[in-house]
This record gives structure tokens, C-alpha cells and sequence, in this order.
């Protein structure tokens, strides 16, 4: 049986500058609304994986980095199993998969902690590398950008990814990089223009 | 639950992502377009999210902030509708969050300078989760408009701010809704990055008297479409399953 689209889907709008109020009210002073903020953490205690922590920024076009930004995190657990319904059987129950973190109004600079990500399958039944979804909202962002975070120290599953694969321009590959910066810790920027943009995906 | 890939994204249906009239986009979109790939589980799944979540005044702006015996002051509005998806079946479970100005157009937060005054109980956010059949509602005060600093006399129609999750990440969605018959609306570079009449008609609430609380609050009705889903295997589930 199939079904033809028959509504179309709402347009976007821009998060605008103020989503924090919406999307994390206690971060912005909003307390006794909601006892915390939505995807406060990645993990309960008793994960199983590797703990790592991500650390980054974004930059516009200008080099200037956006303080205003909202980043959402969803990733497989450290077998590949994604949470919210995996056909394959579920993850790990101390595994959220998602976060929500906001740019430091100041510096911009925003982090999560994780487990690295294990394998998860393509249509087809390859493995894809190791990777997080990012998504990215801003003030000026009109429609909510999709993009990937992939491990810079898994070069053997990198260079088989289905995804990184299409794209053609190998030298852009690296925007999608983290980069190791100590143990268990990596650091993943996003471009939003320029030079180095950061390669987004239309999912 | 992954239990079909979704249809591809009508890329036209959205603002693209440079509209100059609307300034903060210039250095903030890319200039490359997006590279697309079939949805992978990755993107068919997604965070789910139960009613235990949910408070007892999450979807009451007039009362969440308020302090004991006081509401927020404003124009008492109910805003309901459904959430569905491009197929037109009801999105159960769709985790919404609404936030917005005050009565006096003025938000509850630290980069906001307008001179209209904080109302000291209204916080400005909200949230509710799909009912079995998408539909939802909440009950707020109805926004002020405002002006904003985009290099002219620019103002914000009264809107109020929606997120919304359906059941696969690929399905996140930010939007606004804008309210019927507003003389503002036409006018907004943000609401012109909407590239067709259509679409900006799809993001206005429509007043609906027939669901008005009789001396206490209007109703405006507001559905919002998500991405559909390719059914792959039978469908042997019923509804919203
Ligand atoms: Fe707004």
C-alpha cells in the first residue's frame, strides 16, 4: 500500500534570538516553569561506550562567532543502536541520544557529553561510520540546517560512509571532521559560510 | 519508529536560506547547497517523548510563570489545532513547544531591550504533546508586536514561536504563527522569507468562534504539517499507529 503526499509541510521560520525562552527556559532565567531544561543530559549512569566530550563553535560568514545558536544532538548508542524505536531491538537504556545545548551567549562556545557513537546500518545493510546529527537553529537561519559530526580518528570507516561519499568535493569532507584534542575529548566547528563551510545535508 | 523513509523535503516550500531583506541571514546562510541522501535510520528515528514529562501548567502561559492568585495580563486566547503529517493522518506523541512576547510585545529575556514592560506573571513558554489523534491545545495570552532592529521601521506581527518534534529527527521543525487578519503580517521581512502566499496562509491561526470559551477566552485554530512518511510494508496498523 502507498501513500501520495497530500498536505504540504509547514513552512519554517527563523528560531529567532530569543528560542531559549522556549527551549531552554531554565538557561535563560525562565526557573520554576519546567523542573530542567529538555535534553539536559546524554547519559544516566551505567552507560556502556566510550565517554567523550565535544566542544565547538559556529562562525559566520564574517569569521564572527554565533552566540545566539541552538544546537540539537541525536546519535546511536556506542553498539549503533538508535533510541526511540531501533527495528533492530533497543539501545541502551542509560542512553538518551539526544541533547540540547545553547551557544554561551559570551563566547559562543558550546559542548556536550557523550559516548562515542557505534554503527548504524544504511538502507542498503552497510555500516555507516560513526557519527552524531547536529542540528542548528539560529537568529538568520531560516530553515534549520542538518549536518553530521564524524570521528577524524576512524579513518577506515570514514572513507567506506555512504554519506561521505556523496561528497564530491573531497576536500570538504574535513568540515565534518572532530578533531581529537586529548583524551576522550573532541573538537567539531561549524562554518556557516565561507571558505571552509561546513557541509550541510538535505535529509 | 522507523516504519517507512520519509517523502524528500519540497525545498521550496521554506525560505530559502539568504534573504537579504531579512539582514541576520546574509552572513548566516550557506552559500553551497545541501547535499542530500536517502534517510538512514539516523534520520527516520527520533527522541521520544512521554506525557510524564509534561507538568500540570506547561500548556498554561496564562498561570506557569504567575505568581499564586495572579495571571498574566493580556487577551485570554486558546490556540488549538492538529499536528498531522503530508499523508493528512494525525502525528500522536509530536512534542511541541511554544514560546512569545507578552502582551506588550516585550520577551522575558536578557537580550531583549524593548521599553514595553515585563508583566511580571508571564514567563513566555509552554509545551504539550500530541493527543492519539495529532491534536493539541494551549492556552496563553495573545502577543503584542514589536519592533526590531533590521536596518529600518520594521515590526513583528503578533506570532507566536512553535517547535515541534515528530517521530524522526528528520521531521524537526521551527515555524511561527501568525494571527488572522493581522495588518502586520504582509509587512514583516521575516514573514516574506516564506517564498508563497500559501505557505504564509498555512502559518496564520484562523479565529474560531465556535470553539470560544463564552466570557473567557477566544479560540484560534492552527494545524501544523509535518514531513510524511513512504510506507515501505502493509499497513496493518491502525491510525496514528
Ligand atoms: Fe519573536
Amino acid at each position: 500500500m502507498h501513500r501520495d503526499p497530500m498536505l504540504k509541510e509547514s513552512p519554517s521560520q527563523t528560531a529567532g534570538p530569543y528560542v531559549h525562552i522556549g527551549c531552554l527556559p531554565n538557561l535563560c532565567g525562565i526557573d520554576g516553569v519546567y523542573p530542567e531544561d529538555l535534553g539536559a543530559r546524554m547519559y544516566a549512569d551505567g552507560v556502556r561506550g566510550q565517554k567523550i566530550t565535544v566542544r565547538g563553535r559556529i562562525l559566520d560568514g564574517t569569521g564572527s562567532v554565533v552566540r545566539d545558536a541552538l544546537v540539537e544532538v541525536w546519535q546511536a548508542d556506542a553498539e549503533g543502536r538508535m533510541p526511540g524505536g531501533d527495528p533492530r531491538g533497543p539501545a541502551d537504556p542509560a542512553f538518551a541520544g539526544f541533547v540540547r545545548r545553547a551557544a554561551d551567549p559570551e563566547t559562543g562556545d558550546w559542548t556536550f557529553d557523550t559516548v562515542k557513537p557505534g554503527r548504524v546500518p544504511w538502507p542498503d545493510g552497510r555500516l555507516q561510520a560513526p557519527h552524531a546529527t547536529l542540528w542548528i537553529v539560529a537568529r538568520g537561519i531560516n530553515l534549520g540546517l542538518h549536518t553530521r559530526m564524524y570521528f577524524a580518528d576512524e579513518d577506515a570507516a570514514n572513507d567506506t560512509d555512504p554519506v561521505l561519499a556523496r561528497i564530491e568535493h573531497r576536500g570538504r569532507v574535513a568540515t565534518l571532521l572532530a578533531q581529537p584534542e586529548g583524551p576522550d575529548a573532541y573538537r567539531f566547528d561549524i562554518r556557516l559560510q565561507g571558505p571552509d563551510e561546513t557541509v550541510f545535508f538535505d535529509v | 519508529m522507523g516504519d517507512g523513509t520519509f517523502f524528500a523535503r519540497d525545498r521550496g516550500r521554506h525560505p530559502p536560506a539568504l534573504t537579504p531583506d531579512y539582514r541576520t541571514s546574509v552572513t548566516r546562510a550557506p552559500a553551497r547547497a545541501p547535499i542530500s541522501f536517502p534517510p538512514s535510520l539516523s534520520e527516520e528515528t527520533g527522541p521520544v517523548f512521554g506525557h510524564d514529562l509534561l507538568g500540570p501548567l506547561d500548556a498554561d502561559l496564562i498561570r506557569n510563570f504567575a505568581r499564586p492568585g495572579h495571571s498574566a495580563i493580556g487577551p485570554r486566547i486558546f490556540v488549538h489545532g492538529r499536528v498531522l503529517d503530508e499523508t493528512g493522518r494525525g502525528v500522536p506523541g509530536a512534542l511541541i513547544e511554544v514560546w512569545q512576547a507578552n502582551a506588550g510585545g516585550r520577551y522575558r529575556h536578557k537580550k531583549e531591550g524593548y521599553l514595553a514592560p515585563l508583566d511580571p506573571d508571564f514567563g513566555g513558554c509552554g509545551r504539550t504533546i500530541s493527543g492519539a489523534d495529532g491534536s493539541y491545545a494551549f492556552r496563553t495570552v495573545q502577543p503584542g508586536p514589536y519592533p526590531w532592529p533590521n536596518g529600518g521601521n520594521d515590526w513583528r506581527p503578533a506570532h507566536i514561536h512553535f517547535s515541534i518534534f515528530g517521530s524522526g529527527f528528520a521531521q524537526r521543525l521551527i515555524t511561527q504563527m501568525y494571527f488572522e487578519g493581522d495588518p502586520m503580517i504582509p509587512l514583516c521581512p521575516i514573514v516574506r522569507t516564506v517564498p508563497t502566499a500559501e505557505g504564509i496562509d498555512s502559518l496564520t491561526a484562523r479565529l474560531d468562534m465556535a470553539n470560544t470559551l463564552p466570557m473567557d477566552m477566544r479560540a484560534y485554530r492552527f494545524d501544523l504539517v509535518l514531513r510524511g512518511r513512504r510506507q515501505t510494508l502493509f499497513e496493518t496498523r491502525p491510525e496514528g499507529g
